[in-house]
C-alpha cells in the first residue's frame, strides 16, 4: 500500500488518520505495525527528504542569497513547503485588532507537516506538568501521570533518537540508563555562558534533540519496542539501518536527507508505508468528520485539491492529528457546521503558545576568535532547564510556572543576512569594515525565554461568520490574551539574561525601558499551538478523555497538541508523540476486543 | 483583520515605471507607444512562490527581472567595491556577484525589499549628484581618495552632519546588504572566518587554543 489518488482508495478502513506530522506519523506507525488497515489524509503535498533537501546549498546558489520573504518565511532553504505565517486561498482572521489580542498562526502543508524543520528539541513534560492544578490551583490537571506516560517517552525516544543527558534536576525527567544518545560537545559561547550561568546559579547543560550522534541500535531497540511481534522488529530494524548518524554538517532546518534527524517523513512513515497497511492520500484537505445517527465517525469528507472536488473515505474510527487551530476548525465544521464532540462548549476553547522572549547581547571577549567550525549537530546542543521551583514554593517569584533557556551564539553559517548587527560596524567602509566583521562575527549571543503558559477564557478560536477558505470552508477566528503570570515571567527572563550578558561584560541590545507587554512574543509566535480540545475526568469540562478518545464520539480520537490541558515549559512534541502512541495501543486493544 | 503577515505581493508604482522605462528605452519606443507593457510588468509581479525547487541553481534575473540601469549598477558596483575591496582577507564584493545580488534585492517583489528600494535609488542617485558636484565625474568614476571623501561623511550614521543625514541612511542600509551579499559566498566566509558546510566523522568543539583564550574548558565529555 502506498501513496495514492483517492480513485485508488478502498472502500473501507480500520482507521483513517487526518495529518501526517508528529501526531499522524506516530498513529499510523503504531497501529500499521499492529496489522491495522490505515489511510492518511494529508492536506499538503507529498515530500521526499532524500531528494529535496538543499543539504549543502548556499546562500549565493538560491534567490536573495537564501534570506528569508513571505513565500519562504524562515529563509529560502527551510523545510517548509506551501506553509508559513500565510497560508495562499486559506485566509484565518482575528478577532481584535489589538496586536496583543492576535495569534500568529504558523501551518505547514505538506507530507510530515512540520516536522519536516522543526527544531527537533525533545523535552519530557516532568511529574508537576501533568497536575498543575493540583500543586498551584490554576489551570487544569490532566486525567493522566507522568507514570503513566513514562513508559512511552521512553519508546518515542528509542525510536526517534535523542541525544542528551540526564540532569537530575527537579522534574526535569531522566530518561532510563542508556536510552539517550551522546550529547554533542559544547560550542565555545555555550561553554561561556555555562561558567557565567554557574555564578548566577542558571544551570546549563547538554539539551535534548532528536539527531542521531550514532547510529541507532537497530539490532536491540526493534525488540524492545515490539515484544513478541517479530514481523515488526524487522521492518523497524530496515528502516532504523537506514538512518544515518548525523555528519556534523547544514542546518536541521531544511531537513535532513540522510535521516539523521527526526521528521515524519523519514521515521514514522517508511515503517509504517513498508507494512503494507498504509494508503497515504495527499492534497486531501479534510473538510468534515462524518458521524452517523448513533453519533459514531463513519469516515471523512475531504476535498481532492488536484480536482476542487469532494470525496470520501470510509474508517471503523478516526484520528485527527491536524494541528489545534485545524482539528478545532475540523470538529466544528462537521455535521454541516453544527460541530461535533463538543458538548462541553469547550471545542476551541484554551489555545495555549509558549510564552517567548529573547535578549540578545553583544559580549567582547568572545571577538576576534580564531575561526573554527561550530555547525555541529545542526541545531542547539545547550539550554537551562527551569531552576526556580524552590524560589517559586518558597513564594518569592511573582509568577506560577517555569521557563527554560535555549541559547544561540554559534559562528553559524551566514546566510540572506548582515551576520553583524549594522551599529557595530558602523563608520567602516573597505579594508576596515571587513576586519571588524571578522572581529564581531561570533560576538553576539542569544538567551530565549521558552516558559509555560496558563491557559485562560481570553485565549480561544472559533468559525469566522463570514470568511471562508478557496474550497468554501469557513476558515478560524482567534481571540487571544496573556495574564499577568506570564508577563511578568518574561520579565523576569528579560532580567536574568540581562543581568547574564552583562556579567560576561557583554552589553545588551535592547531598550531596557521597555514594558514586558512590548516584548513578550505574540501568541503562536513560538509555533508550540496546543489545547483546544482539552482532556480531562470529566465530560463536562473536556472534549478528550485520557486516551485522546473525544467523550462524545467514542472511536474518534485526537492526536496531536489539541488535548493538551497544559501547556509546560517543556517543547510539545515529544509529549504529542507519547500520548500518540499510548492511544493508538489503547486502539489496539479495543480493536481486539472486537469494539473497533 | 486579516493574518499579522498579510501580503500582497506587487511591484511598487516606481519599479514598474522603471521596468517600463527600461523595456522602452531597450527596444527604442516611446511610453506612448508601449503602454501594454505595464500589463506584462505585472505577470512578473510574483516571486517563486510557496513551494519553489530548493536544489537547483539561481542567479540574479532567474525569478523576476532586474531592474537597474547600466549607470545604476555602475555606481552600485563602485560602491560595493569601495564597503567590500580585494585585500589579504579575500576578493572585492564584485568579483562574487555582489552588484549583481543588490539589482535582484533593489528588483524583489516582496515587502522588505520594495521598502528599500527607493532608499537604495535615491541613495544611488544622490551619489552622483554629490560626485559631480565635488568633482564633476560620477560616482564610478573617482578615484578610491575622492570616493572616499564622500563616504566620510556618509558613513556614521549618528555622526553625520544634518546636510548628510539621509544619505547615511542610505549608506548604513546599502552596508548591510551588500555585507549580506559578500558573506553569504564561499569566498566570504573565508573572510569572515566561518568554518562549515563540510562533513565530519565527529565533533570536536572549540579547539584548545580558544578553550584557553577563553579559559573555559570543554564540560561535555
Ligand atoms: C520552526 C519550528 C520549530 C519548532 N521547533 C520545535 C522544537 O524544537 N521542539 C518541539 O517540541 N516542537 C517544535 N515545533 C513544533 C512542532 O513542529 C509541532 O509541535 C509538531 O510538528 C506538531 O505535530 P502535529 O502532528 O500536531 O502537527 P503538524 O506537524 O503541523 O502536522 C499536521 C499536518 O496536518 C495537515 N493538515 C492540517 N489540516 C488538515 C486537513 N484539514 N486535512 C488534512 N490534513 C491536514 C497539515 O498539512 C500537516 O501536514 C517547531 C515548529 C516550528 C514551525
Ligand atoms: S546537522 Fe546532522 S542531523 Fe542535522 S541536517 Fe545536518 S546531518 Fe542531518
Amino acid at each position: 500500500m502506498p501513496i495514492i489518488a483517492p480513485s485508488k482508495a478502498q472502500p473501507e478502513y480500520d482507521v483513517a488518520i487526518i495529518g501526517s506530522g508528529a501526531g499522524g506519523g506516530q498513529m499510523a506507525y503504531t497501529l500499521t505495525l499492529a496489522g491495522i488497515k490505515c489511510v492518511m489524509l494529508e492536506a499538503g503535498r507529498s515530500y521526499d527528504p532524500q531528494t529535496e533537501t538543499p543539504m549543502f546549498m548556499t546562500g549565493s546558489q538560491a534567490p536573495l542569497r537564501g534570506a528569508g520573504t513571505p513565500d519562504k518565511d524562515f529563509g529560502f532553504y527551510d523545510a517548509t513547503i506551501d506553509g508559513g505565517w500565510d497560508v495562499p486561498g486559506e485566509p484565518y482572521t482575528q478577532a481584535s485588532s489589538k496586536k496583543e489580542e492576535q495569534f500568529w498562526w504558523w501551518r505547514a502543508r505538506m507530507m510530515g507537516g512540520r516536522t519536516n524543520h522543526w527544531g527537533r528539541i525533545s523535552l519530557r513534560n516532568g511529574p508537576y506538568d501533568f497536575k498543575p492544578r493540583s500543586r498551584d490551583g490554576l489551570g487544569f490537571d490532566w486525567p493522566v501521570t507522568y507514570e503513566e506516560i513514562d513508559p512511552y517517552y521512553t519508546k518515542v525516544e528509542m525510536l526517534i533518537g535523542v541525544y542528551g543527558t540526564n540532569s537530575g534536576m527537579e522534574n526535569t525527567p531522566d530518561s532510563p540508563e542508556g536510552v539517550l544518545l551522546p550529547a554533542p560537545k559544547a560550542r565555545l559561547s555555550e561553554l561561556v555562558s555555562q561558567k557565567f550561568g554557574k555564578k548566577l546559579g542558571i544551570p546549563f547543560m547538554p539539551i535534548h534533540r532528536a539527531v542521531l550522534t550514532k547510529p541507532l541500535d537497530w539490532q536491540n531497540i526493534p525488540k524492545k519496542l515490539h515484544p513478541g511481534n517479530e514481523w515488526a522488529q524487522k521492518i523497524v530494524a530496515d528502516s532504523m539501518m537506514r538512518r544515518a548518524p548525523c555528519f556534523w554538517a547544514t542546518d536541521c532546518g531544511r531537513g535532513c536527507s540522510i535521516s539523521a534527524n527526526y521528521q515524519s517523513t523519514t521515521v514514522h512513515l517508511p515503517p509504517a508505508l513498508a507494512t503494507g497497511n498504509l494508503d497515504i492520500i495527499p492534497n486531501a484537505h479534510a473538510r468534515e468528520v462524518l458521524v452517523n445517527d448513533e453519533g459514531k465517525a463513519t469516515g471523512v469528507l475531504f476535498i481532492d485539491k488536484t480536482t476542487g472536488k469532494e470525496e470520501r473515505i470510509k474508517a471503523k474510527a478516526v484520528v485527527i492529528a491536524a494541528s489545534s487551530g485545524e482539528t478545532v476548525r475540523l470538529l466544528l465544521n462537521s455535521k454541516g457546521g453544527k460541530g461535533i464532540a463538543n458538548s462541553s462548549g469547550l471545542v476551541g476553547r484554551y489555545i495555549m503558545d509558549t510564552v517567548g522572549t529573547k535578549v540578545t547581547g553583544h559580549v567582547p571577549i568572545l571577538e576576534n576568535v580564531p575561526p573554527h567550525n561550530e555547525e555541529g549537530a545542526g541545531g542547539s546542543h545547550t539550554y537551562a532547564p527551569w531552576w526556580g521551583y524552590k524560589d517559586q514554593a518558597a513564594g518569592k517569584l511573582d509568577f506560577a510556572r517555569g521557563y527554560h533557556i535555549e541559547m544561540g551564539g554559534s559562528r553559524s553559517m551566514p546566510i540572506g543576512n548582515n551576520p553583524v548587527p549594522d551599529d557595530l560596524v558602523r563608520g567602516s567602509y573597505g579594508k576596515k569594515f571587513k576586519q571588524d566583521m571578522r572581529r564581531y562575527y561570533g560576538s553576539i549571543v542569544s538567551y530565549a525565554c521558552r516558559g509555560e503558559m496558563i491557559p485562560n477564557e481570553k485565549s480561544y478560536c472559533e468559525l469566522d461568520p463570514q470568511v471562508k477558505d478557496k474550497w468554501g470552508i469557513p476558515s478560524l477566528r482567534w481571540h487571544w490574551g496573556w495574564s499577568e503570570h506570564e508577563l511578568n515571567q518574561a520579565a523576569h527572563a528579560r532580567r536574568t539574561f540581562t543581568d547574564l550578558i552583562e556579567s560576561m561584560g557583554g552589553t545588551v541590545r535592547h531598550d531596557k525601558t521597555e514594558a514586558a507587554r512590548d516584548y513578550i512574543e505574540p501568541g503562536g509566535k513560538i509555533i508550540h499551538e496546543v489545547g483546544g480540545a482539552i482532556m480531562g475526568a470529566d465530560s463536562k469540562t473536556s472534549v478528550c478523555n485520557g486516551w485522546n478518545q473525544t467523550w462524545d464520539v467514542k472511536n474518534l480520537l485526537i492526536c496531536d497538541g489539541s488535548p493538551f490541558a497544559s501547556n509546560a515549559d517543556k517543547n510539545p512534541t515529544l509529549t504529542i508523540m507519547a500520548l500518540a502512541w499510548r492511544a493508538a495501543d489503547h486502539l489496539i486493544e479495543q480493536a481486539k476486543q472486537g469494539n473497533l | 483583520m486579516t493574518s499579522p503577515s498579510d501580503f500582497t505581493p506587487l511591484f511598487s508604482r516606481r519599479q514598474v515605471i522603471q521596468m517600463f522605462a527600461a523595456v522602452s528605452a531597450s527596444l527604442g519606443i516611446t511610453p506612448e507607444a508601449n503602454a501594454a507593457t505595464v500589463g506584462v510588468a505585472d505577470t512578473f509581479a510574483k516571486g517563486y512562490g510557496t513551494d519553489p525547487t530548493l536544489t537547483k541553481l539561481y542567479k540574479p534575473g532567474d525569478v523576476w527581472p532586474l531592474t537597474l540601469n547600466a549607470e545604476q549598477l555602475r555606481t552600485v558596483t563602485a560602491l560595493c567595491d569601495l564597503i567590500l575591496p580585494a585585500d589579504d582577507l579575500g576578493p572585492a564584493a564584485s568579483a562574487v556577484g555582489v552588484p549583481q545580488f543588490m539589482d535582484e534585492w533593489i528588483s524583489a517583489p516582496y515587502p522588505l525589499q520594495q521598502e528599500d528600494n527607493p532608499v537604495l535609488l535615491e541613495g544611488i542617485a544622490w551619489l552622483n549628484t554629490e560626485a559631480s558636484k565635488r568633482f564633476s565625474k560620477s560616482f564610478a568614476e573617482l578615484d578610491a581618495p575622492q570616493q572616499a571623501t564622500i563616504a566620510d561623511d556618509i558613513c556614521h550614521i549618528t555622526m553625520a552632519k544634518p546636510e548628510f543625514r539621509e544619505a547615511a541612511q542610505f549608506f548604513e542600509r546599502f552596508r548591510s546588504r551588500a555585507a549580506a551579499g559578500y558573506y553569504s559566498t564561499q569566498e566570504g566566509w573565508k573572510a569572515i572566518g566561518f568554518v562549515g558546510n563540510i562533513t565530519s566523522a565527529t565533533f570536536d568543539g572549540p579547539p584548545a587554543e580558544v578553550l584557553k583564550l577563553l579559559d573555559v574548558e570543554q564540560t561535555v565529555k
